[in-house]
Formats: C-alpha cells, sequence, structure tokens
C-alpha cells in the first residue's frame, strides 16, 4: 500500500513541470532543515555553557576556538594520525571478515553451528572488559588497538549479514532458479543484493562501535591519539579542548556513517536513491 | 455440442494433437499428506491449458513439478521426449508473486533470464525491449518495480518469461494479486499475445470465468488428494472482440457447467 502511494506520488512529479519538480526536490532533501537542527543544537549549548551549568562545560564558541586551535598546534592531526590507523586497519578487517562470515553461515548450516554461537555470546558479553586481557596477551600497540576495535565491530556485523542472507526472499530464489541461475549468480544477483540493506546497517552499527572500540582502547590501554588527547586535557582542566575532542571523533564517525549509507545506495540498492 | 467433457480416461485424452507435455502417473506426498495422486496429463503444443480447481486441489504443486522446481514423489514429466529433471531453457515460469527484482529496472528485470544465460548486454536489453512493449510497457523500461501497479508489474514478469523465448511458459495464478480491471484488460492482451506466437501456455487459476476464457482446454482437479476430475474443451471463437466473449453462449454454458461440477468440493 505505501509503495503504490509512493509510486502515485513520483507520477505527480513526473508530470508536473520543472520548475515545481526542483521544489519538490528541496522538500524532499532538507539540507536546510539539517542545517536549522544543527544550529539549535550549537545555540542551546552556548547558552547552556554561559549559564554555566557547570564550571567543566565549556560554550560552544569556546570548544570551536579550541578545535580550531588543536589544529593549529599539530596535536589533533598528531592524535588521528595515531588512531586513525588500527581504527581504519580493524574496521576493514572486521567489515570484511564480518561480511564473509555472516555470508558463508547464512548459507551452511555447518557454518551456522560452528560461528553462530561465538558471535552471539560475544555480541551479549560486556566485551569492553576484555580489553585488558587483550592488553595482556598483545601488549599496548598497534595490535592490542586493532583487535580491540575487531571484538566490538565483528560480532554486530557478522550476526547481521547472516541473519540478512538466512531471511533472503525466497521468491527470488525460485525465480533465479527456474531462470538456470547457478548458485554463484545466485549468490553475486539475488543474494547479496536482497540482503544489502540489513548487511549495511551491521556495518554501520559496527563502524559505530568500532569507534567506541578504538578510544576505549586508547583510553584503558595505551594513552596515545585521540583517547590520550582527552584524558590530557582533562587532567590539564582545559575542558574546551576536551570538548573539541570528542566532539570531533562523533562527527567523524557520524560521517563515516553517512558515507556509507552513501554507498549501499548508489552501489546496492539504486531504486532507494532520491527518496 | 457446445463442451465436450472427458471423464478421467488416462492415455486416451487426444492423441490426435501432438503433446509437447506429458504427465505420467506423478504423485506428490509432503509426509502423511497427499497432494497428488496418479495425474495422467497430456498438454498439447501450441494450446492454452488450465489448470482448475478450488484450493489444495495441488494445481500449483503441479505445475511447479512441471517446472522442474519441486520434485515428485512417483512418475515422470516429459516435455519435448525429454525427462523434466530440474528447470530447463525449454520451459519458463511467470510467479503469482511477480518475484521481481525491487532494486532492478524493468528493463534489467525482464532481461534477467538472458543475463543468467550468459547473453551479452547490448542484445539482452534489445530482445527486453521488443518484449516489453509487446506486452505494453514501453516507456516504462527505467521504472523500478516500485513505481509500477500490480498489473504492470505482472506484464513485466510475463515479458521476463518470453525474452527467454521458452517453448512452453507456466503461469501460476498470475493474475489473483492484481485488482478486477486490470485482470480483465490483461486477459485480452494475453489473448492478443497468444495469436502471436505459437506457444504453449500452462495456466493455473482458481477462477472458474477466467478459466474459461483464456483457455483451449481446462483440466478440473479434485481436491485431498489432487486427482484429474475432467477435462474440458471450451469452443470459444477468441478472434473477435474480446467483449464478445463474456457474452457468449457457449461461454456462460461452460461456466456453470464447470461450477456445477466444481460446487461439490467446496464445503
Amino acid at each position: 500500500m505505501a509503495t503504490n502511494i509512493r509510486a502515485e506520488s513520483e507520477a505527480t512529479h513526473l508530470a508536473l513541470p520543472v520548475s515545481s519538480d526542483t521544489a519538490g526536490r528541496l522538500r524532499d532533501r532538507p539540507i536546510i532543515l539539517r542545517l536549522v537542527s544543527i544550529a539549535l543544537f550549537a545555540g542551546i549549548w552556548e547558552i547552556a555553557g554561559r549559564i554555566p551549568v557547570s564550571f567543566a562545560f565549556p560554550t560552544f564558541s569556546d570548544t570551536i576556538a579550541a578545535f580550531f586551535g588543536l589544529i593549529a598546534d599539530g596535536s589533533m592531526p598528531t592524535a588521528y594520525l595515531s588512531t586513525l590507523q588500527p581504527l581504519v586497519l580493524g574496521i576493514l578487517l572486521s567489515a570484511f571478515l564480518g561480511v564473509g562470515i555472516g555470508i558463508v553461515c547464512g548459507l551452511s548450516r555447518t557454518g551456522e553451528w560452528l560461528l553462530i554461537p561465538v558471535f552471539i555470546v560475544l555480541q551479549a558479553a560486556p566485551v569492553a572488559a576484555f580489553i585488558p586481557l587483550v592488553t595482556f596477551v598483545y601488549g599496548i600497540g598497534m595490535t592490542a588497538k586493532t583487535i580491540a576495535v575487531m571484538i566490538l565491530a565483528l560480532p554486530v556485523i557478522v550476526l547481521n549479514t547472516y541473519k540478512a542472507v538466512r531471511n533472503v526472499n525466497e521468491s527470488l530464489l525460485v525465480m533465479c532458479r527456474s531462470f538456470l541461475g547457478t548458485r554463484w549468480q545466485t549468490i553475486t544477483r539475488i543474494v547479496l543484493p536482497d540482503a544489502s540493506p540489513v548487511i549495511f546497517a551491521g556495518l554501520r552499527l559496527g563502524v559505530a562501535a568500532g569507534f567506541v572500540g578504538v578510544v576505549l582502547a586508547e583510553l584503558l590501554i595505551t594513552p596515545t591519539g585521540i583517547g590520550d588527547l582527552i584524558t590530557f586535557h582533562r587532567s590539564r582542566a582545559d575542558y574546551a579542548e576536551m570538548y573539541a575532542t570528542i566532539a570531533s571523533i562523533i562527527a567523524l564517525s557520524t560521517l563515516t556513517l553517512v558515507f556509507l549509507q552513501w554507498i549501499e545506495v548508489r552501489v546496492f540498492r539504486p531504486e532507494k536513491r532520491g527518496t | 455440442m457446445a463442451v465436450t467433457a472427458v471423464r478421467e480416461k488416462p492415455s486416451a485424452i487426444h492423441t490426435s494433437l501432438e503433446a509437447i507435455v506429458e504427465v505420467k502417473g506423478i504423485c506428490k506426498s509432503y509426509g502423511n499428506v497427499e497432494a497428488l495422486r496418479d495425474i495422467n496429463l497430456d498438454f498439447p503444443r501450441g494450446k492454452l491449458t488450465s489448470l482448475l480447481g478450488p484450493s489444495g486441489c495441488g494445481k500449483t504443486t503441479l505445475l511447479k513439478i512441471i517446472a522442474g522446481l519441486i520434485g515428485a514423489s512417483a512418475g515422470s514429466v516429459t516435455v519435448d521426449g525429454k525427462r523434466v529433471s530440474g528447470p530447463g531453457p525449454e520451459r519458463a515460469f511467470v510467479f503469482q508473486d511477480f518475484a521481481l527484482m525491487p532494486w532492478a529496472t524493468v528493463l534489467r528485470n525482464v532481461a534477467f533470464g538472458l543475463e543468467l544465460r550468459g547473453t551479452g548486454k547490448a542484445e539482452r536489453d534489445e530482445i527486453a525491449r521488443r518484449y516489453i512493449a509487446q506486452v505494453g510497457l514501453s516507456g516504462f523500461e527505467d521504472k523500478y518495480p516500485h513505481e509500477l501497479s500490480g498489473g504492470m508489474r505482472q506484464r513485466v514478469g510475463l515479458a521476463r518469461a518470453l525474452s527467454v523465448d521458452a517453448e512452453v511458459l507456466l503461469l501460476d495464478e498470475p493474475f489473483s494479486a492484481v485488482d478486477e480491471q486490470n485482470r480483465r484488460k490483461f486477459q485480452e492482451d494475453l489473448i492478443r499475445l497468444r495469436s502471436a506466437q505459437n506457444k504453449t501456455f500452462i495456466f493455473v487459476t482458481h477462477s472458474i470465468e477466467e478459466a474459461v476464457y483464456i483457455s483451449d482446454r481446462i483440466v478440473l482437479l479434485s481436491p485431498r488428494p489432487g486427482r484429474v476430475s475432467q477435462v474440458i474443451e471450451p469452443d470459444i471463437d477468441r478472434s473477435g472482440d474480446p467483449d464478445r466473449i463474456h457474452r457468449d453462449k457457449h461461454y456462460l454454458d461452460t461456466v456453470e457447467e464447470i461450477w456445477q461440477g466444481l460446487k461439490q468440493y467446496v464445503e
């Protein structure tokens, strides 16, 4: 029903002249509304900082100033250089391994019985508790941080992919078989595109968890990178700098997720473009 | 005589017409449930045969066995003398729920059968465009399924089945998810499409009117377990105005006769 209504509204769009079509597009992509939302948030932050709600709570403008200060003196770029290495490595490994393991488990019962319980336990466990253990085994270097990212990101990616593959539209599978699709064709042309929304939902959760992992590792294991920058400025009571660092990693995480969504729509689900 | 009704008599049915699909002694059980019992049928080349019956009579099961999508418990299906052991290039299926890929355009959906067979992109797109035009969807090539109505989606499904150039088209209640007005139009178009190509159609439906309207032969199945109860050949002239058929005396008589025969199975 909902799709019918959407189809009709799109049909009327097509019939309308070009000028109102662009107006419709503005309504569909409310960039201005998003900017207003960000401005509102910044305004409330500014007021809260000026009251102030706490002596440790800087204003928005101080935080922005501190952000540019940290970039100018090179401490933030240096911190990101050290944080991004294990983060990117861990997330890429988790994405490829996770989607791969998830697909295998979704397609084969043996794989399912062998591996899925492990990831269910991992997802249920308060994984942050493992991080000291990781330090104990792998030391305080890059390996430990990468593993911290992976133990947080991997389970949700595997489980989402597995569920997505398991729940692929049965009638499309039958259709592919009736038109003589091979097993490989079925996987690449039906299973993956059909599962991609749920796989990408898992990837988004996994990437967010990976950010948690790397910051946790840097706060708990090795005082380096962004975690160190946060700890350092907190210890010196440079709250504006501390908040600027925290906000920057939140912003980076958000941008990564937006980028991931863009890839999904571009590559796998072109019918969702512009909706 | 408006209709020739032949009581169940395996192997004696229509030896005069060459049969392209032969069903011999098909039985199908799901555990203790017997879905089909000893089905013997011949489907003549170039004809449209409907499998008609109330729900639970196993008509879709029989169609899927002919398609090679499910296996029979006993018996055999041959197409052009070759025994069916799975889906084959000489048979194409039209699905009740359309089974279109939501992420693919109309063009890619229609060309999908050829894509799986490894036909080059330019060639398969050209063939697909031709069949899209034949089913009346020209101009919708770059639309996605969610932008189409139910009737249009099933036209895509039909074009996909036509484009692989199979001799036998298997249609599983193709109009059951299409609204009444679109269904009437689609049935008329199907009659027109049929006269343009020399293909064999096997059509599953639970609508008596639909079966009589479009079929050369109607196989009546009785339920639990599914058996052939009657084979009817409605003698209706479909050359003129399609609307006239609905008022044709033979059409109305045949509908009535089938209803009288099926009544006993409806509780």
